[in-house]
This record gives structure tokens, sequence and C-alpha cells, in this order.
């Protein structure tokens, strides 16, 4: 056997666990938000717009109920982010240090053109209805669906850096500069995770304005709106659930094939090379024996979905040293299981709900309504697990094939400081999603009608 | 070039102050200016829709020091660490703390929210204060260009330095006295009735409170870091920020005397705005002192990016500024007049 050395950053004692598990947990935690912010956004704008064009109130009512869930869970989100804003320079200051000079512009960008805007507007689009015109409040929609997109696209940019570094130079100290920015702004690895990402966002939204569609309908209650939601969460639902795996996701998945062979390996739990790779369905990796335990797979699958034709030859973790394979093999493979399997359960969801729906049967179909009301957890799910094969996937580095997580920690800060923030974190976390909790109950039971019912 | 970004973040930390500052002086004095709901919420009403953009300024001010100068940011964010995430808790609980409150309609529900907000907005400043007090101070960064400080050890300004000491809690509560007068006259002149009243009474005695404050951190910095006496001379910016800051001061008193509590904030701004832009120009170019050696100083020549990254970035800055100062003008403008507060479940 070989040595069993504990890989740096697994020792409760080193600071750099602290720093892994902190910016893990509250990244994860932050996520929850906005992913439904983007998501209801952009639905919000789509309902605003039916309702100018066709003077339908109902659309009208049921927007201003979703800008009222917006308006909290947005809260949440700007309070949950501002705590990753600060971890760049607080807990990861050689990183930030060393690369500040290409990541620093997105995320500078970042703060001008896509905080103020939707900063501005967000009390204007949650608190202004009544004092803006139909249209002046549409435009408040707008501004807060383009800054909530466009702040989604600088921080996958920032993040594709780290995946898929390009547009910069090493420079003698060290230090990785800016050399093109709109190689570093436009990297292909950008473009496909952001589709992905922003797609899977709609994903959310739809899940969870159906969601709120089947209840009122299993309730009995606010039929019209009710009605609507289940309308435009089922037809956008299907749509993205669709666009999430195909085109967006098989995207991504071959830019891993290509540019993270030994990540793809480990998604897969894929230990030896060879042609007619199969997709594990089902199994359990055994990274100490090299294989899967009781795996279901279906042969040469995977070799068509990496590179395109049944015979490729997909490399396993064999064929690479092992100090370069990621940390967290098990975490990995389930991940990406997870997000592959509700991805294909939602489109199923989706589609039945829509064949349903253009039959004019959807509203009559009581269990149909029971399962929409209870998936809308699949896509957060599903999400978490994506940025978790994301972020796994990476290490063992920081910014792929250049600079190792271990060497990107504040060098000053110990074990002890970032414990008690984090424990800190989980106090504020856990009281800020109780009180979430709480005001968005209170909303849904409030109703479209609004506070005074 | 890393003059001009050494300037452009210095801006917009300063735009933040006051911008921010406002919120946290309403923040502080709510309690006490506003007695019932009704008059709480008209204090709500007037920062609520403009507290979101203010915090802003500080997310885009950093932003601006990431892309320019990385190593300060990580120098200062790692060597504060304690003392940044207090900040952070804070400001998280100041935000939900505006946004929650009027969303359940309860005596005892908005009582608790009332309190975390006049508490976060009490202890912000006071940090944020602490925070130019390291830098006028200097903190003991070595040669490999990182420190850590404790937040506090004996409180004076010996070898064991911490992020408190006499001289850092003397500017944060220069800083606290600042944010409370600067907020009590956004307040007077926002508001009308019993809120406006007390706001401008308050006003008198605080501005009365910072001159002493003023006075007393200024003779104290110039004994903690003789250097900036000694830059006095050279910086032709730092009397212009000083022209500016003691006008400032005189468009204060008077706004006050005549009760034009426009004119009276306006000056406030721009005694802050000089205040801040003449201590940058007098430490400039060193944006972080080293205690142990100069030549450990973190500067805007030895800290920066290279030329290209700063010149690409203020190609795309000189885009966004103008337009997030257009969100301002905007915002400001959609909301001028005398706040009220808005019907239950339609505003803050």
């Amino acid at each position: 056997m070989a040595s069993l050395e504990t890989p740096r950053g697994t020792n409760m004692g080193d600071p750099l666990f602290w720093h892994r598990l902190q910016f893990g947990f509250t990244a994860t935690y932050h996520y929850l938000f906005p992913q439904l912010s983007m998501g209801l956004a952009f639905l919000i704008v789509v309902l605003k717009a039916v309702g100018l064009k066709t003077g339908d109130v109902r659309y009208d009512e049921t927007a201003r109920f979703w800008i009222r869930i917006f308006g909290i869970n947005f809260a949440v989100g700007v309070v949950t982010g501002i705590p990753l804003e600060f971890q760049f320079g607080t807990n990861w200051a050689r990183f930030s240090q060393l690369s500040g000079g290409v990541i620093g512009q997105t995320l500078g960008m970042e703060g001008l053109f896509a905080f103020f805007l939707e900063s501005s507007f967000l009390a204007l689009l949650v608190w202004g209805e009544k004092r803006l015109s139909r249209r002046g409040h549409f435009g408040a929609a707008l501004a807060l669906w383009g800054g909530s997109w466009l702040s989604g696209y600088f921080i996958v940019a920032t993040n594709a850096f780290m995946q898929h570094p390009v547009g910069h130079e090493l420079l003698a100290d060290g230090t990785y500069q800016l050399a093109s920015f709109w190689t570093f702004l436009l990297n292909p690895w950008a473009l496909a995770q952001y589709a992905h990402t922003m797609i899977a966002a709609v994903v959310t939204g739809s899940f969870v304005v159906a969601s709120i569609g089947a209840f009122w309908a299993l309730k009995g209650i606010h039929l019209p709106h009710a009605r609507v939601n289940l309308k435009v969460g089922t037809a956008a639902g299907l749509l993205t659930s669709a666009l999430v795996a195909f085109p967006t996701g098989d995207l991504q998945g071959k830019l891993v094939a290509r540019h993270q062979p030994i990540t793809l390996a480990a998604m897969e739990g894929r230990f030896e090379s060879g042609p007619r790779a199969g997709l594990t369905l089902i199994g359990q990796p055994n990274v100490a024996q090299r294989k899967i335990d009781n795996p279901i797979q279906v042969p040469a699958v995977l070799s068509f979905i990496a590179y395109g034709t049944f015979s490729s030859d997909v490399r396993g973790l064999s064929a690479f040293p092992q100090d370069q394979w990621p940390q967290n093999i098990e975490l990995l493979y389930y991940s990406f299981h997870i997000m592959a399997g509700l991805g294909t359960i939602m489109i199923a969801i989706m589609g039945l709900a829509a064949l349903l729906l253009w039959r004019g049967r959807l509203e009559g179909t009581r269990p149909m309504l029971w399962v929409l009301m209870l998936a809308f957890p699949f896509p957060y799910i599903a999400t978490t697990a994506g940025w978790a094969v994301a972020e796994f996937g990476r290490q063992p580095w920081l910014i792929y094939g250049l600079l190792r997580t271990a060497q990107g920690a504040s060098p000053t800060v110990h074990a002890g400081q970032t414990a008690f923030t984090t424990l800190g974190f989980a106090g504020i976390f856990v009281v800020l999603g109780l009180l979430f909790l709480y005001l968005i109950g209170r909303e849904i039971a409030h109703g479209p009608a609004g506070h005074q019912a | 070039m890393e003059t001009l970004w050494f300037w452009l973040v210095s801006v917009m930390v300063a735009i933040y102050v006051v911008m921010d500052g406002f919120d946290f002086g309403a923040g502080i004095l709510h309690l006490f200016v506003a007695e019932s709901n009704e008059e709480r919420r008209e204090v709500l009403a007037a920062i609520g829709p403009l507290w979101d953009g203010n915090e802003v300024w500080l997310l885009a001010g950093g932003g601006s020091l990431f892309l320019a100068f990385p190593k300060v940011l990580a120098a200062g964010f790692s060597g504060f660490y304690l003392a940044i995430w207090l900040v952070v808790w804070f400001l998280m609980l100041r935000g939900i703390s505006i946004e929650f409150r009027s969303h359940v309609e309860d005596g005892l529900w908005r009582h608790f929210w009332d309190s975390t907000f006049a508490v976060s907005s009490l202890l912000l400043p006071v940090l944020l204060g602490a925070a130019l007090g390291n830098v006028l101070r200097g903190v003991p960064l070595d040669a490999s260009g990182y420190f850590s400080l404790p937040l506090w050890s004996d409180f004076g300004l010996g070898p064991h330095l911490g992020v408190l000491d006499w001289y850092t809690v003397l500017v944060s509560l220069f800083a606290l006295v600042t944010m409370a007068a600067h907020g009590a006259l956004f307040l007077a002149w926002k508001t009308a009735g019993p809120v406006q009243d007390r706001s401008k009474g308050l006003a008198g005695r605080l501005w009365a409170l910072v001159l002493i404050f003023w006075v007393l951190a200024t003779l104290a910095t110039t004994a903690v870091n003789p250097a900036i006496l000694r830059n006095l001379p050279h910086a032709p910016l730092a009397w212009l920020a000083t022209l500016i800051f003691l006008g400032g001061l005189g468009l204060v008193f008077t706004g006050l005397h005549r009760q034009r509590f426009l004119l009276a904030f306006l000056g406030s701004g721009a005694f802050i705005l000089g205040l801040l832009a003449a201590s940058a120009a007098c430490v400039f170019p060193v944006m972080l002192r080293s205690t142990l050696d100069p030549a450990f100083d973190l500067t805007a020549l030895n800290a920066s990016v290279g030329q290209h990254g700063l010149r690409v970035g203020l190609a795309w800055w000189l885009l966004g500024f103008p337009i997030a100062l257009g969100y301002m003008a905007f915002l400001f403008r959609f909301h001028r007049g005398k706040v009220s507060a808005a019907a239950e479940g339609e505003g803050y």
C-alpha cells in the first residue's frame, strides 16, 4: 500500500482546513439565495411583460406576489454575499495577492456595473409600484434582472479563470497579471459555465413558482393566480430543465474532458483507461481498491459524452500522477451523479406536467400537483451539487494547473481565528435561515392579495 | 497611473463614508429622535431606498483596491482578520434590520430590529474609525509583506500593538460622533415635525462634540505619525482638501444657524470628504505604513498590479463611475423632498 499521508487541508488543526470549510459553507449557503433571485428576476420580467401586453391583471398580481418574495430573498442574498467578497482578502490573501492583477478586474467590475444597478432599483421594484408608472415599474424589474445576471457573469468569469486560466501572464515576482482583457473576460469556459448557471437559476425559479401554484391549486385557494404560476412555472421549467442538460451541461462536460481530464475521471469514478468507456449510473467508488462497487453502467456512453464518438479512449485516474488527483473523489463522484440524476428526474417531471398542461388537465391531476409542490428542493440540490462538482473537481488546484489550494491561504491567519469566524457564520446563518423561512411562510400564507389580506 | 489609482480608490472609500455615514448616523440616532412606530418608519423611509446603494460604495471601493493594489488588500484584510469580520457581521445585521423590520406588524418584532439597527449602526463607525486610525498609525508589516494584529493588547503604542489602542479608540470616537452629527443633519433635512425638531436639536450639540474630537484626533495623529506633518508642506492637495473641510465646517454651522439643513448636510459631507482627502494626501504614496521599518511600507508604487491591468481597469472605471453617480442622482431626485412614512405594507 502507498503511504496514507493526510493531504493538506484535511487536518482539523490546519488553518487551511478551516479556510476551505468556511468558504465551502458560506458559498454553498449564499448560493441558495442568488439562484432564486436570478431565476425569479427573469420570471418576474416575463410575468410583468405579459401583464403589460395583455392587460391581464392576474399576471400583475402574481408578479406582485413574487416581487415580495424576491425582496426578502434578495436581502438575504446580499447579506450572505458580503462575506464572500471579503474572504478573498481575509482567508485567501496569498491567492488575492498573486492573482489580483487578473481577477481584480471582474470583481471590481461587478461592484461598479452590477451592484449599483441592483441596489439602486431594488427598493423601487419592491416598494415603488404605486409611485411609478406601469412602464417605470417594468423598467425596475428589467434593471434587477440585468443587474443580477450581470453580477452572475462577473462571478462566473472569475471562477472560470480559476478553472481554466486564460488571458494572463506570469511575472518574475510570481504574480499573475492581465495580458489580454478580452481573452480573460470571454474565456470559453466562462461562456459555457454562465449559460449553464443562469439557465439552472431559471430552473430553480420555475420549480419554486410551479410549486406555489400547485400548493394553491391543491388547497383550492387563489385559483386564478395558481393557474398563472402553474402555466409559467411549467413552461419555463420544461424549457430550462432541457437546456440546462443540453446543450449547456453537455458543453461544460466536454470542456472538463478536454481541460480537466483528471476531474472527469474522478467524477465518473473511472480508475482505468480505455476505449468505449461506460457511463456509471449507480455504484460506490472504492478508491483504496480503485474500483466501483455494485456498478450499473451503460457501455460506451461516457466516451460519446466526453469526446463525441463511442470508441474514444477515456483516461482513468491511474493514467495521472496521484498528487494531481482531486482530494475528495467520493464526494466529487456523488455530487456529479446527484446533479445529473436529479437533472434527468426534473426533465421528466416538467415534461409530464407540461403535457398535462397542454391537454388542459394539469389542475385536475392531483398526484401531479403533489409532485410539483414537493419537487422544489430538487433544483436547489442539483445546483449545489453542480457547484460542488466544479469546486471539488478543481482540487488540488486553486487556479487550475498554476496555484495549489494549499499555497493560496493567508499566511498570518491561524486556525483559531478561522474556526471562530466559521462558527460565528454557522450561528448567524441558522438564525438568518429561520427568519427567512418565517417571512417567506407568511408571504405564502398571505397569498397574492397582499399585506392587507 | 499608480497615483491615479491611489486617488480613485481613496475617492470611492471617501464617498462610501459620506454616503453610508448618514445611514449610520440615522441608525445611531433613531431611537432618540423617533419615538413612535410612525416616526421610526419616517427615519427608515428616509434611508430605506438609499442604504443598499450606499453600502455598494464600500464593495466597489474594495473591488477597486483589489484590482489596483491586491497586496494591500491581502495584507490588510488578513492582518485585521477579526476586525474585518466584525465589520462584515455588523453590516449584515444592519442590512437585515432595515429590510426585515417592515415585514411584520408586531411591536416586539419591531423593537428587536430597532435595537439591532441601532447597535450595528453604532459599532460600524467605531470599527471603521479604528481602521482609519490603524492606517494612520501603521501596522507591524514585516519583510513578508504581511502582519497580524489582535483586536487589542495593552491599548498602548508599544511593541505589542492591537487594532484598538488609545489612539485608534480616539479616532473611533471621532468617527462615531461625526457620523452621528452627519446623520442628524440628514434627518433634519429629510424629515419634518417632531423627528426634525429633535434631530436639529441634537445636531447642534453633536457638532460641538465633533469640533472637540477633531482637535484631539488631529493633535494625536501628528504625534503618532509625525511624517504627516513633514509631508504637509509638499502636498498641495492636502491644502486644497483642508480648505474643503474647513469650508464644509463653516457651511455646517451657517446652515444650522439659518435652519437650512440641506446646506448644512452638504457642508458635513464636504467636511468628511475633505478630512479623508487631506489624510490621504498626507500619507501618499503610503497605503499601509509599517511600524517596523519604512522599507516594509506598502505604497501605491510597490503594491500595484501591472500597467496593462491599471489601464484596462481605468477604461471601464471611467465608464462605470458616472453610471453609478447617475443612479445616485436619480434616486435622490426620485425621493426628493421631505419623507413621510408609507402605508403599512407599502414601504419600509
